[in-house]
């Protein structure tokens, strides 16, 4: 108040001239109290945004040196093992920027370590949602812009990589050419369409600049905006919690703490972005010499985010190529672009699936702990060990290197752990999930093991166990419970396919279902603890059968009890 | 006080919506409301609130002086023709905005946690559907749009629209054809024919079949690539052979390709016939090829067929033969593209 | 001839022509087709090195390479590979290997320089093979940009565009080539060992060599401008350091940021 009063005229002045000619009271009225929820997981895409702000800085800076053309020069700068060298002129200007701009090198260092960490932090974000349930209505759509902007993302990626025109960016557009040679009817048309004619030509550098600083980054802006307008629409998210609900959001005001933490956030995110470009060198592009489509360097790679495309067609199978109808199937490279499209939209439309499994209209704000959606969970792991593999699958040559394993079988153990990977990681983080969500009803109803042992008159020895505060508590009992359904006759009395198959994923997600510990059973736990507070640990040995007793349990407990018990069996 | 009464009018129109699978017990555990307020240090002591204050100062000071720092480094270390001179721009170039960032972004976010107030609030959420008002006069708009354009009534133009609409992006689709000719016949062929030399890559230099001893490996492109004015790395990109030499009982030679050896030595198209990767990497005892990038390899004593990797079909044999000089020279082009696949190879 | 005359006993140069005649009628006439177009230059060692090498050739590697040097089930014959053949693998500890498996590995050096020349004299009295090359031979002030072009075009697919290694089949890979003298890098190219092809004087000239060896020098004496290396690895590592140590950093800070201050 002190401040505001010493000098009215500064910020008024200022404030009345904005709002008179755009009326910015208004807009912040609206928004400038609008409350964030705080935790850090909620930071992740702020890291992929800044990282998109510090790429539009330095390639903006990057675009004023680089010349995307193919014409050939002599290069004639200080960099000794190049020099005399016959090199086309956006290798040579991608060398100028590195060896003779002050600050060009770091500028190319901060492009390409952002671009790196865009797409990580994009990626992690994804992940965050998907485990968290994020995606639930009303925020399906804006699952599906997130997918498009990491897409968009992998292809600003891949069109920067590119353009340096070095051996490694060439040799990588040499294998971009040969998978759309393989696609079938128009993939040689379209090859020469992008290529300008015959591979490589000297087209392609000018094309993917075009794309590269116009088209994909304008497109990845309005997918931000589009992205950021809907957080605003339907506010944040929250973590469950005591006095967190779905018509709620708790957290702190934009202005001032969320101006300073995000604001701040920004300098640090391109901080540590500067940091590592001032350190550690990223695509040495003087080592790999100008393209030339004969040599290849061992270790050519895509960077990370296009790994997964290149691990799949690594870990293609053998001599799978047809001739069919006098044309050849190229199933070696269609193969994983089919496995790679199809997971891709596998990502898109999860929320969409589990969303018609449930039937659940409502809107969901509060977030779900991991554990407490064990099926989604477990899908979620399944995917990411299946990206894992594929991505690792890219990396088959330098395991083998420094591990000291064989190629072969390491590249042999990556397609059986590409199949039987993601379905041990199903069934592990399933039984994972329930067991924590076991754990949880325990201390819920029993208190939390202290690790102390007490003597008792009797000579008995039992664990102190120690009650939950009621914040604490709601925290492990605040959770959306599903069950699954049987396939129900519609309107016409006719049980249709559709149903069937709902019911069984019904099935499939919540046949093995832990349910929230009710008040009932809280208070059936506690006075059986109670009338023989001495007899704790027996109690806790009862558990099931204290639960047992209240009603509520009574109808739940048998009903997951043997779809446990049968599912064990199943398994071995 | 009409804000409040706003939002309780809003409230009362929240829909309710079908919970789908859920269950909804009668006796969940109530919510016991907001956590209590924990009193941090600086509210809490003048000394600590002091002290935060001057740590925030401090960390803008400090950027301050980052910032001045890599204004200072941007002269102080030029780039002159040492590489290190490069080096050295780098890296205090980098430092000195790394400070001037990360003090920035550290000391406001050290106000906010330390000197902001940090008591959470809760604010109310709306669902995202309109109020039953508000959709029913969206509903009537659309209706009386419809009315008075009659897009609904008036079937003709609606369909003749749609008609325009779906042609008029076509002439776009059109105007990328001139992107680039149909390559489809080049791919059949390369530089190699008849009597074409066998020259060292890069060097161009003629090959002596005596100079290809057993166990080394030659780059080899066809004579006159070096000279070529236009295409040289689309004529390198397919001609591109690596030529071997072998102990002749070691190939294993169909014999209809038996002639296309000279002496032990064959010549393979480089050109992997997965994606393209050039297949370099020579094992002189194992004679296997292997593609750096897929990991394909194949066998040179049995005209390097596919022993692993994603690739499907063998390298393809350029027939080689000795000329009067006794340089290497090729009998013909390839006999097959050479290459990734592409759909009309076999026609 | 005059080489061979002094240094062999008769029985010597018996069997070495019992054992070349051998290879030659069981088709295993590749260690003399190897030196075919080799100019069989010769440091001249003296007869009591010779006589060293044989000593210790008996003690320390007959037993898999054959009493003769004519090779065996577990190891090459040795006729014909050269003195260069011989400081290559007993100068980087390669040789004697420890254990047959897909690829023999480098380690500390068994011999001494003198120990190692008396090996190298006595196989190269065996028969004419490629010699180890002078120090001109190996200078570093080759053309680094010719040198770079021929180590991309015959090196790079292997031991990487600026000789990090690389992998190749069922175990065996290029190793790196930080740190490797000029000499051996010379003899690694003329005698091609192990796996890697033999590169004759008539595929790189020695010119050839020498600016490829300069090229590589060059690159290792002159640390990255960029910064750190990150071992030279290319874009798979750069992505690991980007998710761990980068998002990782930043991570760590989100939590910093999100936990409340007291």
């Amino acid at each position: 108040m002190s401040t505001t009063a010493k000098k009215p005229g500064f910020l008024a002045e200022r404030a009345n001239y904005l709002d008179e000619r755009v009326g910015v009271a208004g807009i912040l009225k609206e928004f400038g109290r609008k409350v964030f929820p705080d935790h850090w997981s909620f930071m992740l895409g702020e890291v992929a945004l800044y990282s998109f702000v510090v790429l539009l800085l330095s390639g903006t800076f990057l675009t004023f040196f680089f010349q995307p053309a193919q014409t050939f020069v002599h290069y004639d700068g200080v960099f000794g093992p190049l020099k005399g060298a016959e090199m086309s002129v956006a290798y040579a200007s991608t060398l100028d920027i590195s060896f003779e701009v002050r600050g060009g090198l770091l500028m190319r260092q901060v492009h390409h370590w952002s671009a790196l960490l865009f797409v990580a932090a994009a990626g992690l974000h994804m992940l965050r949602v998907f485990f968290t349930g994020a995606f639930r209505k009303p925020r399906e759509i804006n699952w599906v812009v997130g997918v498009m902007l990491f897409v968009l993302g992998m292809a600003g990626g891949f069109t920067g990589y590119s353009l340096p025109d070095d051996l490694l960016s060439g040799n990588g557009l040499r294998i971009i050419d040969g998978m759309i040679k393989g696609v079938p009817i128009a993939g040689s048309y379209i090859s020469s369409l992008l290529f300008g004619g015959e591979f490589p030509g000297e087209a392609i550098v000018a094309r993917l600049y075009g794309l590269h600083i116009l088209l994909i980054p304008a497109l990845i802006l309005v997918f931000i905006v589009i992205h950021l307008f809907m957080v605003v629409i339907h506010k944040h998210t929250h973590y469950s919690g005591p006095g967190r609900k779905d018509t709620n959001v708790v957290g702190y005001p934009l202005m001032p703490v969320y101006v300073a933490k995000a604001g701040g956030f920004f300098f640090i995110v391109f901080g540590v972005i500067m940091l590592i470009a001032a350190t550690i060198t990223i695509n040495p592009v003087w080592n790999y010499g100008s393209y030339d489509p004969s040599p290849v360097s061992a270790g050519t790679q895509p960077d990370w985010y296009i790994g997964w495309a290149d691990g799949a067609l690594r870990l293609a199978p053998t001599g799978i190529e047809t001739e069919w109808f006098g044309y050849t199937w190229s199933w070696n490279i269609l193969l994983p672009i089919i496995v790679l499209l199809v997971f891709l939209v596998l990502v898109a439309v999860y929320p969409f699936v589990e969303k018609w499994v449930t039937g659940d209209e409502r809107e969901h704000h509060v977030l779900d702990r991991p554990r407490n959606a064990p099926t989604r969970t477990a899908i979620g792991a399944a995917g990411t060990v299946f990206y894992a593999v594929l991505w690792a699958g890219a990396g088959t040559d330098l395991i083998a290197t420094n591990f000291y394993l064989s190629l072969n079988q390491v590249l042999t153990t990556m397609q059986i752990l590409l199949i039987v990977g993601p379905i041990i990681a199903f069934i592990v983080t399933k039984r994972v999930c329930l067991s924590l969500q076991r754990k949880d009803q325990a201390i819920v109803l029993h208190g939390r093991e202290t690790g102390r042992v007490i003597r008792l008159p009797h000579g008995e020895y039992v664990e102190v166990h120690e009650p939950l505060d009621k914040f604490e508590m709601y925290k492990l009992v605040d959770f959306v419970d599903y069950k699954p359904t049987l396939a129900r006759p519609n309107a016409e009395g006719k049980i249709t396919v559709g149903a069937r198959v709902r019911a069984a994923f019904s099935r499939f997600y919540f046949e093995d279902r832990v349910a929230p510990v009710t008040a009932g059973e809280l208070a059936a736990a506690h006075a059986h603890g109670h009338h023989d507070e001495i007899e704790a640990p027996k109690a806790a040995k009862k558990a099931p059968a204290a639960a047992k007793k209240a009603p509520a349990a009574a109808k739940k407990a048998p009903a997951k009890k043997p779809a446990a018990k049968k599912a064990a069996p199943k398994k071995k | 006080m009409s804000n409040q009464g706003k939002a309780v009018a809003k409230a009362g129109a929240e829909h309710v919506y079908d919970a789908g699978l859920a269950v909804i017990p009668a006796d969940a555990i109530k919510d016991p409301g907001m956590e209590p307020h924990r009193v941090r240090m600086t509210d809490k002591s003048q000394k600590h609130e002091k002290a935060a204050v001057r740590q925030v100062a401090a960390l803008f000071l400090l950027s301050f002086l980052g910032s001045a720092f890599s204004i200072y480094a941007y002269f102080a270390f030029p780039i002159t023709d040492d590489l290190g001179s490069v080096r050295a721009n780098t890296l205090f170039l980098g430092l000195g905005i790394t400070l001037g960032l990360m003090g920035i972004g550290i000391g406001a976010v050290h106000w906010a946690k330390t000197l902001m107030p940090d008591a959470e609030v809760s604010e109310e959420r709306h669902q995202a559907r309109s109020s039953e008002a508000a959709r029913a006069a969206a509903i009537e708009i659309i209706k009386t749009a419809d009315q008075e354009s009659g897009f609904t009534r008036r079937k003709l133009i609606r369909r003749s629209l749609y008609t325009a609409l779906a042609a008029f992006p076509i002439p776009a689709v059109f105007f990328f054809a001139d992107l680039g000719k149909d390559q489809t016949d080049n791919l059949r062929h390369t530089m190699w024919k008849k009597g074409t030399r066998l020259v060292k890559d890069p060097t161009g230099t003629p090959i002596k079949a005596s100079d290809v001893t057993i166990g080394s490996v030659f780059h080899v492109i066809p004579e006159g690539l070096t000279e070529l004015e236009h295409h040289k790395l689309e004529e390198k990109a397919k001609a591109a052979v690596l030529l071997v030499r072998l102990d002749p009982s070691e190939l294993k030679e169909d014999a209809d390709k038996k002639s296309w050896s000279y002496d032990g030595i064959v010549a393979y198209s480089k050109i992997c016939t997965h994606v393209g990767c050039p297949v370099a990497l020579y094992e002189q005892h194992t004679h296997h090829l292997l593609c750096p990038c897929h990991q394909s390899t194949f066998d040179v004593t049995e005209h390097c067929k596919v022993v692993f990797g994603p690739a499907s079909r063998p390298l393809p044999q350029l027939p080689i033969a000795v000329d009067a000089e006794g340089y290497l020279v090729a009998q013909s082009d390839f006999n097959e593209p050479v290459g990734p696949s592409f759909w009309e190879r076999k026609n | 001839m005059a080489f061979m005359k002094r240094t062999g006993g008769r029985n010597k140069l018996a069997a070495v022509m019992v054992i070349a005649a051998g290879l030659m009628v069981s088709g295993g006439g590749y260690a003399v087709a190897t030196t075919v177009a080799q100019p069989a230059t010769s440091a001249a060692y003296t007869q009591a090195q010779v006589e060293e090498g044989e000593k210790l050739f008996l003690a320390n590697c007959a037993s898999c390479h054959g009493k003769n040097a004519e090779g065996g089930e577990a190891a090459p014959s040795l006729i014909g590979v050269g003195a260069a053949s011989v400081d290559f693998q007993v100068g980087t500890g390669r040789m004697p290997g420890q254990a047959s498996g897909p690829q023999m590995f480098k380690k500390a050096v068994q011999f001494t320089d003198e120990q190692i020349d008396a090996l190298a004299a006595y196989v190269a009295s065996l028969a004419p093979g490629p010699a180890v090359p002078t120090d001109a031979m190996v200078a570093t002030n080759g053309d680094t940009t010719r040198g770079g072009e021929l180590f991309r075009i015959n090196c790079a697919m292997c031991h990487n565009a600026v000789g990090a290694g690389g992998a190749l089949t069922q175990g065996k890979f290029a190793p790196s080539l930080t740190g490797v003298s000029e000499k051996h890098i010379y003899e690694a190219m003329v005698t091609g060992p192990q796996n890697m092809p033999v590169f004759n004087d008539a595929n790189l000239t020695p010119q050839d060599k020498k600016d490829i060896i300069s090229y590589l020098k060059f690159v290792q004496n002159n640390p990255s401008v960029g910064g750190y290396e990150l071992a030279n690895l290319g874009p798979v590592v750069e992505g690991l350091f980007a998710w761990i140590f980068a998002l990782g950093g930043i991570v760590a800070i989100t939590i910093w940021l999100g936990a409340k201050s007291n």
